[in-house]
Parts: structure tokens; C-alpha cells; sequence
């Protein structure tokens, strides 16, 4: 690990300590930062537009709930069966999603999000419908950390799994599969004429994607002891796409910085009028795409590189 | 006395493709000896593009075979194809824009030794891979940009590393659609003399206007014209051939 | 029984008839420029809003708003178009996906800050209400006028693309624009005219279909997926594709509420992905 990154990685160790209260915003941010990292893996990497990500978090959050709800409140087997339910669900749904190539697979995302969400929706009585699924009751956490009001153990929980899963996705993108994944990208036609198949790496890296997600989902529904339906709206995966893409696609960092940027924003201007809000994303995504396309880090480093260049 | 059968590197029976009305390849019957350099030459609109993209299966035949080797390989995907040891370049140039040449020949080369799935060790230790691109980069002169990103270069040098993809792969039936085009005129040469220099058990295809390039490269000749092979002969046959240069002139004299 | 069902079929078509009209200006933004435009749900609404406050504020008959929703859509959108969306042209889906969500958001809250984020009501003319009893049946006065004007516009696009010049330009660009360019057509031009007449055509359906459709600030993210299902499954390059597409969809979904109520919105996000499995390159087995 560079200097860089591990005095990255100090920022939210000390935010820990400099900003106690603020322990419950920071556990939502980590856990978002997880999220987006799953769909930067997807589409950063492999180049899958998804509309419907949030199925899979959402996926997460209620399998990881419903386990607590039905009386196993282990936390960290909680987290195991989060992931494995999303990634079979990711698993399944992979097959119809590479099958298509770029407007018709961009639809089948948002279908199978807006299924996932009309499913929850119907299932009611199991997961609470609109009102949401309660009754989480977690256990502690490796049998010593009860899951406080003030959020301590969350955010730290919370820290060490998103840790957990950069290191993870780090490596899949500097290996020969993410290096696969970025020619995919790049060009799809060109992949096969170096023997790849195109559909199974991308089942591959979108059923990886879910299950990260899902592992997310899972931090979320336990760290809260709530599920709502919103995990699995629309509204989530626009969102995301935009954290992620404000922040950089494509380097796993940006997941990271955007995710921040995104969310401390948005509690700061919490008092504002939601359409204004709404307003005001709408025209960063318009600018991102006129003018930042790497969005901040991407900016970053033009800006680096000209400073380089000019001294 | 048994009669040997010596099987083909390549071979095609009556390939055909049809679209609603239009036939870009009819009934195309042809045979590679393992080893061969074989040129494909025609008019433009002839469908020798086509021919190259049914042979790899990038296009599904209406009607006809391909077979490398003994084996059937029409209904076999290209990756698949690829996978028995068949390789192309693209006529326009279809690389990863924002790889630089280290990481697409590298990429290759890993998919070519079957690593593409491992995911624990980062690219840069696979040592022997990129030991191997660099050398395949030394060949051709492409070192100078190996942590160029490749949509930076220009033309001509993007032309290389389409073809440093292709040899990375370690086809043993290569077919090159009009490797030189856009490589300046003393590069080209170099080029083709990368490829001369090709392991005598490889099987060359490729398709080629320069008839300079194609006397000096090519033992057998196959002309194309209309979507129909109009004959195959050795390269001096070819050129004394009437019809031959009647195509060619009549195209030099509306063009 | 049969009454109920052709009943239902007839909601269907005019139901379909309305999302054809919308989506039209879909299939030409994706099949000619090859831009995935997911905010063209915001012009349908501007044409429902314009509509709404022609008759409110200056009490505009309900029909002379028509032509005026199409009008000002049209100009709306040739305004973006030359300003913004042609930069996007040659950019990645992603981006012009990124691009179309943020217009979208920005068109969602500037619709609730001006009309307030409330259902808009329609007052339809004497004529329109009611019901007209035609072989038997007892068909909606207003649903019978819509599938009539659909059937004009429709005839009207069929003739401009098969019998005009202009149409066979436009063919020959969404074949291919390189080369169209090349043989001396105006693509630029083309483009422009395009895209207005489709969002313009989107304006006009969100107008008529305020009855049918409602309207709110909601109705872009709403009736996005319809639009867009709409040109998946019909494809792009032909009338007929997406005409279909849409007769399908609103028939499926009428009888879906009516019939399987309690399954909402399954039926047709179920019958969407298995639509886009089945037919990858659109019902026509055109690309889009």
C-alpha cells in the first residue's frame, strides 16, 4: 500500500475520534462507500450501465433482517448469508443482463430493479411492505460488542468491512480478470478474438458486484435495525450512480470520494427544500457529463498533471 | 499402398452468406496448407472482409463450412475458434482505447496461457507475461510506447500493436485484414517481414491490395470478386490471368 | 364476459395508442442519433403542463391547446438539442444516460416548483365526454378521439417517411449517417427536425393523455420504463415496430390491472424482461 492510501485510510479512523458526533451519518457514509465500490466493479470496470443496482442491496438488507427478525442475531453470519442471497440472486439475474448489449441490457437493469422492488413491495407481510421491516434485534457483535445507540460499534463494524471489501476488489481489478474486465469495456467485440468469452467474465464480475452489494445491505439493515423499501427504489440506484460518478468511475477511490463528498453535502444542506435539491443534483450530473467527466478525482489529476507539467 | 491424407490448416466447403437479397460470399471453397502464406485479393465490395468475419465467427453462415484442421468449427463461437488456434487483425483498426500496448499485449498473452480468471495476484507478477510482451514490443518497435495508452498513438503505431495482439496469441492460422494499410510506407515492409519470419508451421491468410506485398509474401493467391472466388493460383498465374485484370482495370478505369 | 374483455381490449389500444405517440420521438432520438434519451419523458410532460396551463390561466379550449403543446414542446426540444444534446452525439451511452437522469431531475423539480407537486386536473370538452355506442359497445367518447388522432398522426408519419423526400433522407441517415452526410444530406439539419418533431409529438401525447395518463411531476421517472420497453422490444428504424410494441404493452397492462389486480406491477416488468431475453434486437428484429 502506497503513503497515499494509508493516509487515506487514516481519515476515517480519525473522523472516529474528531467527530463523535457524527457516528451514525459516518456508518451510513461507509456503508454507501461499500455500495458504490460494488457498482464501480460493474460499471467502472466492466462497463455495465445498471439502473437497478439497489436491487441487490436491497436484496441484502432484507435477507440480512429477516434473519435477525426470525431470531438469529450473530452479526457477522448475518453478513455471510447478506452476501451469498445477493450474489445467487446476482448469479440468476446475470444470465439475462449480458445477453443484450448496451440500451436493451440498460432496460433489463431497470426491470429487474423495478421487479425486485415490486416484489418486496408485494411480499408484505414478510418484509414489511411500505412500512418497512422491523423487529431487527442484532446480537453482539463477535460476542463483545453490543450494537450502541451512539453508533461506536456500527461505524467501526461498519469500517473494518468496507476495509474488507476494497482489499478484495483491489485485487480482482490489478488481476488478470480485472484487466479482462477493462477490455471489456473498452471493446467488447475486440475481447473474443483473444479467446475470452465476454458473457461468463461479465456473469462473473456482476454476480461479485451483487454480492457486495448485498453485503452492504446487510451492514445496513443490521447497523440500523431497519429495512425499508426504499433500499431497493429506483431513487437508490440513480443516486448511487451519481456518488460514483461524481466522485470517478473506474478506480475504486472515486466510489470512495464521491460517496463522502455526496453525503456530507447532502447532511449539510439537509434544512433545504428537496426540490432544490433534487434541482441541484440534476444540474451536477448535466455538468459532470459536459465538463468533469472523471468527475472529482478525475479532476484531480488533470489538475496534478498540469502542475507537474508546468514546474 | 494407403493413401496419405494430409488434413488442412483450413478449409471452408461452399461457404455462402446472404443478406435478405444481397450475397456478400457465395459458395466459397477453398484450402490452406499448414504452413501456407496465402494472399486474399479482389475489388473492394468483393467480400473479402466477410469471408475473414465467417471464418472467424463473427458472422453465422447461411450456408457452408469451416473446418480447421479435422475439425468442424461452423458452429462454434469466435472465442471459441480462437481458442483452436485461430487469430485475425481488423481492416479498421479495434483495440482498447484507453490500455495502454503494455497492458493489451500482456492481456493476450495471459488469456492465451488461460490465466484470465485469476484474480489473487496483480498483473504486474505474472513475470514471464510480461517478459514475453516486452520482447514481442522490441520486435515491433513498439517499446518506446508501452505505457502509452493506445488510443494516443498514432495511426500507424496503433496498426502494430493490432498486430502485436494477434502474434501475442500465438495463432496457428493467422488472418490478417489488410495488416500494412496506414503504416507508413518503410514501416510496412517491416512489418511483413515480422510476419515472413512467422514459424513455417503457421498458416498466414491475409488480405492485401499492394501486388508488390503480394508477390513477395504470398506462395498461393485466391481472387474474390462479386462474393465468388473467381480463381486461386500461385501469385505469377494469378497476375498473367485475364479476367483477373480485367476486374482490376475495369476498376482502375471508373475509379 | 366478452363485453367486459373486448371492453378492456379497446382501453388497451387507446392506452397503447398513447404511449406509441410518446414513444415515437424515442425511437427516432435512439435509432437516428444513437442517443439513449431517458429524459423524454420530461417533454411529454411540459406538453401536458403547457396544456394545463393554456386552459387554467388563459382559458384555452381544451382542443386548441393541442396544437400549441406540440408547438411549444417541438421548440423546447430543438432549443436542447442544438445547445446541448447534439455535444453528447458522439459520447458513451453512459453519459448520455447521465446526462438525460440529470435533465430529468432538474425538469421533476422545476415541474413541483411551478405546478406544485399535486395531480393536474383536466377539463375535456362536452364533446369528448361520455360514452358513444359503437357496434353494440360502449366505448369512452375521449379514448375513441385518441385512438382517431393516433391513427392520423400515425398515417401522417407513415407518409413522410415512405413517400416524401424528406422521409427517405431520414431513412438513409438512420442506415447510416457517415455516409448520408456524404451524399450531401444535411445531417445536421435532419437531426434538428428530428428530434423536434419527436419531443414535439411527445408534448402532444402528454396533453392528450393527462386524462388517461395523469399528470404530475413524478410522471418522467413514472412512465420512463413504458417508453423505453416500448422502443426495446419494438425496435428502432421502422413505425410498425414500436406501434406494435405499444398496442402489446397497453393491452397487457390494461388487462393486468383489471384482471390481476393484486399483482400491480409484475405483469409488465415481468413481460418486459422476458420481452428483451427473447427479442434482444427489438420485435422487428431491428437494433435498438
Amino acid at each position: 500500500m502506497r503513503k497515499t492510501e494509508v493516509a487515506f485510510w487514516l481519515v476515517p479512523v480519525a473522523c472516529f475520534f474528531l467527530f463523535p458526533d457524527y457516528r451514525v451519518l459516518g456508518s451510513q457514509i461507509l456503508i454507501t462507500a461499500l455500495f458504490a465500490l460494488s457498482l464501480d466493479l460493474v460499471l467502472g470496470y466492466a462497463g455495465v450501465i445498471s439502473l437497478g443496482h439497489a436491487a441487490f442491496f436491497g436484496v441484502g438488507a432484507y435477507a440480512a433482517g429477516l434473519l435477525a427478525r426470525h431470531g438469529w442475531g450473530e452479526p457477522v453470519s448475518g453478513l455471510v448469508v447478506a452476501a451469498s442471497v445477493a450474489a445467487a440472486a446476482g448469479w440468476v439475474t446475470s444470465f439475462l443482463v449480458v445477453r443484450g448489449r448496451d440500451f436493451t441490457r440498460l432496460m433489463v437493469t431497470l426491470g429487474i430493479g423495478l421487479l425486485f422492488f415490486e416484489a418486496a413491495n408485494r411480499a408484505a407481510p414478510v418484509t414489511g411492505g411500505v412500512d418497512g421491516l422491523t423487529g431487527v434485534a442484532m446480537g453482539r457483535l463477535l460476542g463483545v460488542f453490543a450494537f450502541d445507540l451512539g453508533g461506536r460499534t456500527a461505524y467501526v463494524y461498519s469500517l473494518v468491512v468496507l476495509f474488507a471489501g476494497f482489499i478484495v476488489l483491489r485485487a480482482l481489478v490489478n488481476s488478470p480478470f480485472g484487466l479482462s474486465l477493462c477490455a471489456i469495456r473498452e471493446n467488447a467485440s475486440r475481447v473474443p478474438a483473444l479467446g475470452v468469452s465476454v458473457r461468463s467474465r461479465l456473469v462473473a464480475a456482476y454476480t461479485v458486484g451483487a454480492a457486495i452489494a448485498g453485503l452492504a445491505g446487510g451492514l445496513l439493515a443490521q447497523t440500523t435495525q431497519f429495512v425499508g423499501l426504499d433500499s431497493l427504489s429506483f431513487q437508490r440506484s440513480a443516486e448511487l450512480l451519481v456518488m460514483l460518478v461524481l466522485g470517478g468511475a473506474g478506480r475504486l477511490y472515486g466510489a470512495i470520494v464521491g460517496t463522502a463528498v455526496f453525503m456530507v453535502v447532502q447532511d449539510v444542506l439537509a434544512g433545504m427544500n428537496p426540490v432544490y435539491w433534487q434541482f441541484w443534483i440534476g444540474l451536477l450530473l448535466v455538468a459532470i457529463v459536459l465538463a468533469a467527466r472523471g468527475g472529482i478525482l478525475g479532476a484531480v489529476d488533470a489538475g496534478m498533471a498540469r502542475w507537474r507539467g508546468s514546474s | 499402398m494407403a493413401g496419405i491424407v494430409v488434413t488442412a490448416a483450413l478449409r471452408t466447403v461452399g461457404l455462402t452468406k446472404r443478406w435478405g437479397g444481397f450475397e456478400a460470399n457465395r459458395n466459397v471453397t477453398l484450402e490452406l496448407a499448414v504452413g501456407e502464406r496465402h494472399a486474399l485479393i479482389g475489388p473492394n465490395g468483393a467480400g473479402k472482409t466477410t469471408l475473414v468475419n465467417l471464418l472467424t465467427g463473427v458472422l453465422v453462415p447461411t450456408a457452408g463450412e469451416v473446418f480447421i484442421g479435422a475439425k468442424n468449427v461452423t458452429r462454434l463461437a469466435q472465442h471459441e475458434r480462437v481458442r483452436h488456434g485461430m487469430t485475425r487483425t481488423y481492416q479498421v483498426t479495434s483495440l482498447f482505447p484507453r490500455l495502454t500496448v503494455l497492458e493489451s499485449v500482456v492481456l493476450a498473452i495471459l488469456e492465451r496461457e488461460g490465466s484470465g480468471m485469476r484474480w489473487l495476484r496483480p498483473v504486474s507478477a505474472y513475470a514471464d507475461a510480461q517478459g514475453e510482451a516486452r520482447s514481442l514490443m522490441e520486435r515491433l518497435r513498439l517499446v518506446s510506447d508501452a505505457h502509452t495508452p493506445v488510443r494516443h498513438l498514432a495511426y500507424g503505431r496503433q496498426r502494430l500493436v493490432e498486430i502485436a495482439l494477434a502474434l501475442a496469441t500465438k495463432p496457428s492460422i493467422l488472418l490478417l485484414d489488410e495488416p500494412a494499410a496506414g503504416i507508413p510506407g518503410d514501416q510496412s515492409a517491416e512489418v511483413f517481414e515480422v510476419i515472413a519470419g512467422l514459424p513455417r508451421d503457421v498458416t498466414v491468410l491475409f488480405i492485401e491490395h499492394d501486388m508488390g506485398i503480394v508477390f513477395r509474401f504470398a506462395e498461393r493467391v485466391s481472387v474474390l470478386a462479386a462474393g465468388e472466388l473467381l480463381m486461386q493460383g500461385t501469385p505469377a498465374e494469378v497476375a498473367a490471368d485475364e479476367r483477373v485484370r480485367r476486374i482490376y482495370l475495369g476498376e482502375a478505369a471508373h475509379g | 364476459m366478452i363485453g367486459s374483455f373486448l371492453g378492456v381490449l379497446f382501453d388497451g389500444v387507446a392506452y397503447g395508442s398513447l404511449l406509441f405517440l410518446v414513444s415515437v420521438g424515442l425511437s427516432v432520438t435512439l435509432g437516428l442519433m444513437n442517443f439513449v434519451n431517458l429524459a423524454h419523458g420530461a417533454f411529454a410532460m411540459l406538453g401536458g403542463y403547457v396544456c394545463v396551463t393554456l386552459m387554467t390561466r388563459w382559458g384555452v379550449p381544451f382542443l386548441a391547446t393541442l396544437p400549441i403543446a406540440f408547438l411549444a414542446t417541438a421548440a423546447a426540444g430543438a432549443v436542447l438539442e442544438r445547445t446541448l444534446y447534439r455535444r453528447l452525439y458522439k459520447a458513451s451511452h453512459l453519459d448520455q444516460v447521465l446526462f438525460s437522469i440529470g435533465l430529468t431531475f432538474m425538469a421533476i423539480a422545476g415541474a413541483t416548483y411551478v405546478w406544485g407537486p399535486a395531480q393536474q386536473p383536466v377539463r375535456l370538452p362536452e364533446i369528448l365526454r361520455g360514452q358513444v355506442n359503437v357496434l353494440g359497445l360502449d366505448l369512452g367518447s375521449y379514448r375513441l378521439f385518441l385512438v382517431a388522432i393516433v391513427v392520423a398522426i400515425t398515417a401522417g408519419l407513415a407518409y413522410l417517411m415512405e413517400r416524401t423526400r424528406f422521409g427517405a433522407r431520414v431513412r438513409a441517415a438512420v442506415d447510416d449517417a457517415e455516409v448520408a452526410s456524404g451524399l450531401g444530406i444535411n445531417v445536421d439539419l435532419l437531426f434538428a427536425l428530428m428530434f423536434a418533431l419527436g419531443t414535439g409529438l411527445a408534448g402532444l401525447g402528454g396533453a392528450l393523455g393527462i386524462d388517461v395518463l395523469g399528470l404530475d411531476p413524478t410522471f418522467p421517472i413514472k412512465y420512463m420504463v413504458y417508453f423505453l420497453l416500448v422502443v426495446a422490444v419494438g425496435g428502432t428504424g421502422t413505425i410498425r415496430g414500436p406501434l406494435v410494441a405499444a398496442l402489446v404493452l397497453g393491452i397487457v397492462d390494461v388487462a393486468g390491472k383489471y384482471y390481476v389486480p393484486q399483482a400491480g406491477g409484475f405483469i409488465i416488468y415481468t413481460m418486459m424482461v422476458a420481452l428483451l431475453i427473447a427479442f434482444p434486437a427489438g420485435l422487428m428484429g431491428r437494433r435498438a
